[in-house]
This record gives C-alpha cells, structure tokens and sequence, in this order.
C-alpha cells in the first residue's frame, strides 16, 4: 500500500491542495502586517472564483477571466476596509457579512446566469494550462511531484516570495509595517494611516481572488456553491500560526494541505470520512494551543529576565 | 526683536466646558535660545504647545514664525514651518531598526522599487556624526535605551528640517548620565542656531541649561525673563503663587487608632524606572493626610497601589491590622479601603451606563440588593434616589447616562458611592480636578465632614496646594519616588515652604521625614 507511487500522489495532491491556502494566507499576511484583522479572506475568494469562472465563459479569453475574478475579489476587499476604517463599522462584524454575502450572492448570480443554484457546469468555461516543467519532469519521483501543477500552483509560490519581498524590501512595505505596529509612529512622520491600510486591503483582495480562481479554473473547471469550504479560513490560520512571516505561512500553509491530502487518500480506503476531514481544522487547534504556549513561556523568560536586570 | 523666531502673541484658549485654559499667554523664543516654559501641572503649557502644533484652535492670538503670521492647522504644517516636537511618549515602532524609524516620513527609493538601504544608513551615520548623537544604525528600536530612543525621537525630528525643537518634559525618563548627554546636546544644537523651548519642573535642570524662561500659572503668564537673574525659589513662588486662603472652618480633633500603615513602599514602572521609591506614612482614624507633588513624582502611583489598581513591586500595605498587601480590589473595599480616581472617566464610571448603575457598581451583588441571584430592582432604585438627593447630584433622571452629566457632577456620583460603601480609608486622588468650583468646595466639605464625624481616614493626593493646605492635617511632599517633607500640621506651612520641598530645592532630614510614619 505505501508504495512509491502512493507516495508520489499523495505529495503531489498536497502541492495541489496547498495551492488556494498559500493565496489566502499570503493575502491575509498583507492586512494583517498594516493591522487590520481582515476574516474575509473565504468571501473574497467566493465572489472571486464565481466570477472568474463567468468571466471566462462569456468572454472565452483566460486573461479576462482572471481579470475579472481579480478585480471582483479586489472591490469586495477594499470595500470591507472602507467600511470598517473609514466609515468605523467594526470589522469583524463586517467581514462576518462578507462572507455570508458571498454565499448567497454567488448562488443568486450563478442562478440568474445558469438557472443552477449549485454549479455552472453548463457554462464553457475556461482553465488554466497545466505545467510541465522541461528537465525537471524527467527527473524520477521529483519530476512526478513538482512537474505537471496548473500555472496558477507554480503563481502562488512565485507570490509568497513577492509579499516577502514587498513587505520587506520596499517603501511601501515599510510603511504597511509601520502602519501596522504603531499608526501613531507612522502619523507622526506624515504617513497617510488610513490610506495605506486600504491600499493594503487592496492587495488581499487581488491576492486571495488568484486562490478563489484556481478553485473554480484550475482545481475543478467550474464553480460550485461554497467551494471555497473553509480554505480562506485555513489559509489565515496558517498565517496567524507563523505571526505573518512569508515562508513560515507557507510552509505552515503545505503542512495543512498534507494533512488534507492525507485525509483523503485514506478515505480511499475505506475509512470513515468525517473524522478525517475533520483533521486541518483539529491540527489548527492543536497548533494554536502549542504556538501560544511557546509564546507565553517566551514573554515569561523575558519578564524575569527584566527583573533580574533591575536588582 | 530682530532675532525673534517664535512669537505667540496674546494666545486664548478656553475649553468647550469652560475651562479657561491659556488667557492672553505670550511667548515670544529668540533664535538659539533655550528657553525654559515651566509651570505646575494644568498650569497651560500642554495648551500652549498643542496651539502651536495645530493640535488645538485658539480663540484669539496670533503666531508669528521668523516674523511672519501663520495659521497652523495641523502636525503636518508644524513640521514644514520647523517645528519640532519631542514627545515624552515616543513616537517609534518598536520592531523597526533606528535607521527604518528614522527614514519612514521620506523613504529613499533605490532601483526595482527597493528602498535605498545604504543611502538609509548613510543618511543616519551622517545625521549622527552631524549632531554627536551616534545610535547603531541596525540597532531594533525595542533594545534601545530610553536615552537612545529620545535621540532618534530628536534625530526624527532634526531630519525633518526642525529649527524649534519642543522637548515636553525630556529628562522624566532619564538616568542622571542621560541627563548630562542630552544638555550637551541640546547645547550644541542651541550653538548651531537651533532654538529649544524646553518643558520641565526640574528647577534645577532649568537653571543648569536655559538661557530665559516664561513661567504660566493657571493658564497665566506669570513671569518671564532672563534666568540668570533668578534663583530656584523665586522662580518656584512664580510657579506656586499666593493664593487667598480658603477657608474650610476645620474643626481640629484628637486622631483615634491606625487605619492604613504603608512600609517601604516600591514601585517599578514599564520603563524600569522606580517611581516610587521606599515611601512609609501611616493614616489615623479622623485624620486627613494629605500628599503634594509635582505631577509624576510617584504620588499616583502610591495612591493606585493602595487603592489595588496597581501591584507594589515592594513594601508592605496594612489596613486597620490586616495586611492587604497582596489583596486584590474588591478584598480591599470589603476591608475598607474606598477610591476616587485621578482619572474619573477611566477608573471611575462607566460612562455609557445610567447614574443608577454607577452609584451601585460596588454593592448590587450584596445581599440587600439582590434576590437568589437575580437583581432587586426596587432595593437599587431607592439606594440610587437616596444617594442623589443626599449627594445633591443634578440630573434630569437617574437613568441617563453618567457621562451626559457635567464634570462635577459626575464626580459626585463617585463620592457619593464610595463615600457610602462604609470606608475605614478613603483615597481622594486629584477629587477636584477640572471640576467646577461649586462641586469643588461641596467634595472638599464633604470629605472633611466624613473624616470628622465618621472617623475615616483620608489620604488625599491633589495639585491644588490651597486645597491640600485647607482640606489635610497632616501634609507629606514627594520628589522623585521618595517623601520629600513631612509636615504633622498644615497650620504651621505655606505654599512657599511646601514649593520649595515639591521642587527639590530643600529636603527635610530622614528623622524629621520619618515622623509620617508614627
């Protein structure tokens, strides 16, 4: 049973699964460093994987299809953040609303455009190319896990190293952090707090859609109500777990998929389901208590290290 | 007046209560002058600086900068004109290195849309070198020295273009050796044609560094000219003032038993700093003791730590004969302690809930007014009428919010709870502050009246020297953490004697200081 090519496809689905988890994580990392506690990220990437698949279909061009599901998930995002910073409805609540918005709005718009409250399977729409990759996908074993991904896997390991690098080695970065850790530090030098926080929505929105139109043009080749299931969810634990570093999240991001993809090559065998998907969200848990413990011993060590230091 | 840099001229400010802030308060700074503006507690400067950086409109007044008019609306137009501010909360992200916190208002851009972190660093050695105040450019801000993170907070502000730098009460935070830096310093850069307006108490610091002073009392200019002709105590009997004595027709009465006894008291704040600093006294039974202190000498502290909201890093806290030390609050009000806190918004009310609510926060769980564990309405309702009418509180119902009434009257609301919870120790801190001077005198009465007759002790903490000397019977000063003077009987002193201890110009011998505690 655990062979190599057992192996081989159970890695092979978690570089799959991990896919929508690293664009919702890393469009998470980017309102969370400029201090906002953005839980749209499930919403956004509804609405995004909704219109990327009607996009596509009426305009039989991938480009506008992407277009559109990037621009979808980018106004539902900076509207979350206007309404909640500039016009100061709280933003749990307000991203609570998002998300149940994009639940029954896509199902209303696939309704109206298919006639199907469930998927547009009917609709033409378009995916994305797979990938193979020259040389690499001749290698063996290796070759069979990483070659053969649609375009938009190999996107979301090019955009974790683009936050890295945005967040890190440019002005705007800086300024999302500073923004992020003292709004009164950033107001003092003639930062624009407000400002800066909604481009950073922005920037979720435009991140996350890529999640929600993998889902919908390249995970499965058509929409399908509330598809997204949890994954925005799990996307910004994974973030929250790594304290909003871009190659922690990540990998935090994979080991989840892991598990996910694991839960289902076991259901392969006859196992009960529920228990086993069940598991990204039991580990999240559990993660969450360890991280927080670690945390908690650390300010600790700190603390008595600070009154050592006063005698 | 040709090397006039700052003129403010005739500046107003009166406050949407009322409260007159800054009355007609001219400060007129020459170029590469330090200049001290000194002034008690609430005495305007705060106002003034606000004014000047467009935090606040005045009513009237104009600012003149190099001679010209200009109209400040906001920090950002402050700092184009050069001014800069040095506040005594900085203004850093901890995380972020000495060089990120020093290029965030202009970050220098390199190719790929990188930012220029070698011009960065270059920008913050230069800036270093230029003004002697070398920090380690990759240094996080969070592992500075407080001293370190007041250099970047003026280095800040010096890259900024500053020609007036405001420093609000610098040398708070600092050790002496800091102390001593930041005068070179601010030295150098008075030398290099900077011009300094430097806010403190510190008489001393003021003397050692300043060139001029203007002086504000109750949002008055009261004085103003050259230090050099000065000494610290005429220039404290500037800041304190004379003030006609009001008086209370205290009746004077035999102190009974001990009510609260603290011993060696210490207290650690966030920044490391011991703010208070070894403080024993005692309070007996019908006695009101009373503590004066220039704003952050540690007398908050000592009252928050008795009243439980803040935890003693030291010492020994004892009420009646039980030792509370290590109590939580409401151990501390079953014991007896009651508390009217300095910040009445914050610790004192809730502000959104009805004055019915208020009044019984402390007692509602107690068993007259509730029944198996549900509230007894009617039980509360009267408790609140009684206390209104008896506290003569002025509101249109007991069940608006608390925070629709006025300053004094809400101030009521809280004397009227906690001078009812059956205290053996009431903390007065800052009672009448910012209140009307009706409520005023009606809280001074009343806290007499339950010294006198219930045999209470009060310990009250106050700016306001006339009130301390008309209300207490006993005074203590502080200074820096530490009891300054003990007086047994405020009859005997006046605000001359007790300003010279509260600024550090004279202190009493440790026999004389250890009477407080008997």
């Amino acid at each position: 049973m655990f062979s190599i090519s057992f192996l081989t496809s159970l890695l092979f689905s978690t570089i799959r699964l991990s896919t929508p988890l690293i664009f919702s994580s890393m469009g998470g990392l980017i309102t969370r460093k400029s201090g906002s506690n953005n839980i749209a990220l499930e919403g956004t990437m509804l609405i995004s994987a909704m219109a990327g698949a009607v996009f596509s279909a009426y305009a039989q061009n991938l480009f506008i299809g992407l277009l559109g599901a990037m621009m979808s998930g980018l106004l539902i995002s900076v509207f979350m953040g206007f309404m909640s910073l500039k016009m100061s409805a709280d933003m749990t609540l307000t991203g609570i609303s998002i998300n149940r918005l994009a639940d029954g709005l896509t199902i209303f718009i696939i309704f109206l455009l298919v006639g199907d409250k469930g998927t547009t399977i009917k609709l033409p729409s378009l995916t994305f190319p797979t990938v193979n990759i020259p040389i690499i996908q001749d290698i063996p074993f290796l070759g069979s896990v990483i070659s053969g991904h649609n375009l938009l896997t190999y996107v979301a390991f090019l955009v974790v190293v683009a936050v890295w690098f945005l967040i890190y080695k440019t002005p705007l970065g800086l300024q999302i952090r500073a923004v992020g850790e003292s709004e009164k530090a950033a107001e003092s030098v003639g930062i624009n707090v407000i400002g800066i926080k909604i481009l950073a929505f922005a920037l979720t929105g435009a991140i996350c859609s890529l999640g929600g139109a993998y889902m919908s043009m390249g995970y499965l080749s058509w929409f399908s109500a509330s598809m997204i299931a949890g994954r925005g969810f799990i996307g910004m634990s994974a973030m929250n777990l790594s304290n909003a570093r871009p190659f922690r999240t990540m990998f935090i991001a994979i080991m989840f998929a892991f598990v996910d993809a694991l839960a289902m090559t076991l259901q392969t065998l006859n196992l009960p389901a529920e228990p086993l998907q069940m598991l990204p969200y039991l580990i999240t848990i559990i993660a969450l208590i360890i991280f927080a413990k670690h945390d908690m011993a650390r300010e600790e060590k700190k603390k008595k290290e600070l009154l050592m230091a006063k005698e | 007046m040709s090397d006039n840099v700052l003129l403010m001229n005739k500046m107003t400010k009166v406050y949407p209560n009322g409260f007159v802030a800054n009355k007609d308060v001219t400060l007129s700074v020459n170029r590469g002058e330090i200049h001290a503006l000194l002034g008690e507690n609430g005495a305007g400067k705060t106002t003034l600086m606000k004014m000047l950086f467009g935090f606040e409109r005045p009513e009237s007044g104009q600012i003149f900068i190099e001679g010209k008019e200009v109209k400040i609306k906001n920090a950002l137009e402050a700092i184009h004109l050069g001014i800069g501010m040095v506040h005594q909360h900085f203004m850093l992200v901890p995380s972020m290195t000495v060089t990120e916190n020093l290029i965030l208002g202009d970050i220098p851009r390199g190719p790929m849309f990188t930012i220029d972190s070698k011009k960065a660093v270059e920008t913050c050695i230069e800036l270093g070198k230029k003004y002697n105040m070398l920090l380690d450019p990759q240094m996080r801000v969070m592992d500075l020295s407080v001293g370190g993170k007041q250099k970047l907070e003026i280095l800040k502000a010096l890259l900024h273009g500053a020609k007036i730098l405001i420093l609000d009460e610098p040398t708070a935070v600092l050790t002496p050796q800091e102390t001593g830096e930041l005068f070179e310093t601010l030295k150098m850069l008075a030398h290099d044609g900077h011009t300094i307006i430097f806010i403190s108490h510190k008489l001393d610091e003021v003397i050692q560094i300043c060139n001029r002073y203007t002086i504000l009392r109750r949002g008055r200019v009261t004085g103003t000219g050259n230090i050099e002709s000065e000494t610290p105590s005429s220039l404290s009997a500037m800041m304190v003032g004379r003030e006609i004595d009001l008086d209370m027709h205290k009746q004077k009465t035999e102190f009974k038993e001990k009510v609260l006894e603290v011993k060696d008291l210490v207290y650690v704040n966030d920044f490391n700093k011991k703010v208070v600093n070894g403080v024993s006294f005692s309070i007996r039974a019908g006695q009101i003791l009373g503590i004066a202190a220039v704003e952050g000498n540690g007398q908050n502290e000592v009252a928050e730590i008795i009243a439980g909201l803040k935890k003693a890093s030291a010492g020994q806290t004892t009420l009646g004969c039980v030792d509370i030390t290590s109590q939580n609050i409401r151990k501390r009000r079953e014991a007896g302690v009651a508390y009217i806190p300095e910040d009445r918004m914050v610790d004192g009310c809730s502000a959104t809930s009805s004055i019915t609510d208020n009044l019984v926060a402390d007692r509602f769980f107690k068993k007259k007014f509730s029944k198996k564990g549900f509230i007894n309405k009617a039980a509360i309702e009267k408790e609140a009428e009684e206390l209104i009418e008896e506290f003569s509180v002025l509101c249109m119902s007991k069940d608006n919010p608390i925070g629709a009434l006025s300053g004094g009257n809400i101030q009521k609301v809280i004397v009227a709870r906690e001078f009812t919870s059956g205290a053996k120790l009431v903390i007065a801190n800052q009672p009448t502050r910012g209140i009307d001077v009706g409520a005023a005198e009606y809280i001074r009465h009343r806290l007499i009246d339950i010294s006198r007759e219930s045999d209470v002790g009060v310990l009250l903490v106050s700016a306001d020297l006339v009130e301390l000397l008309s209300v207490s019977d006993s005074l203590i000063v502080m200074v820096d953490g530490k009891i300054s003077a003990y007086f047994p009987d405020t009859t005997q002193v006046d605000e001359y004697m007790i300003g010279e201890y509260m600024l550090g110009v004279k202190r009493q011998t440790e026999e004389e200081i250890g009477g407080a505690l008997q």
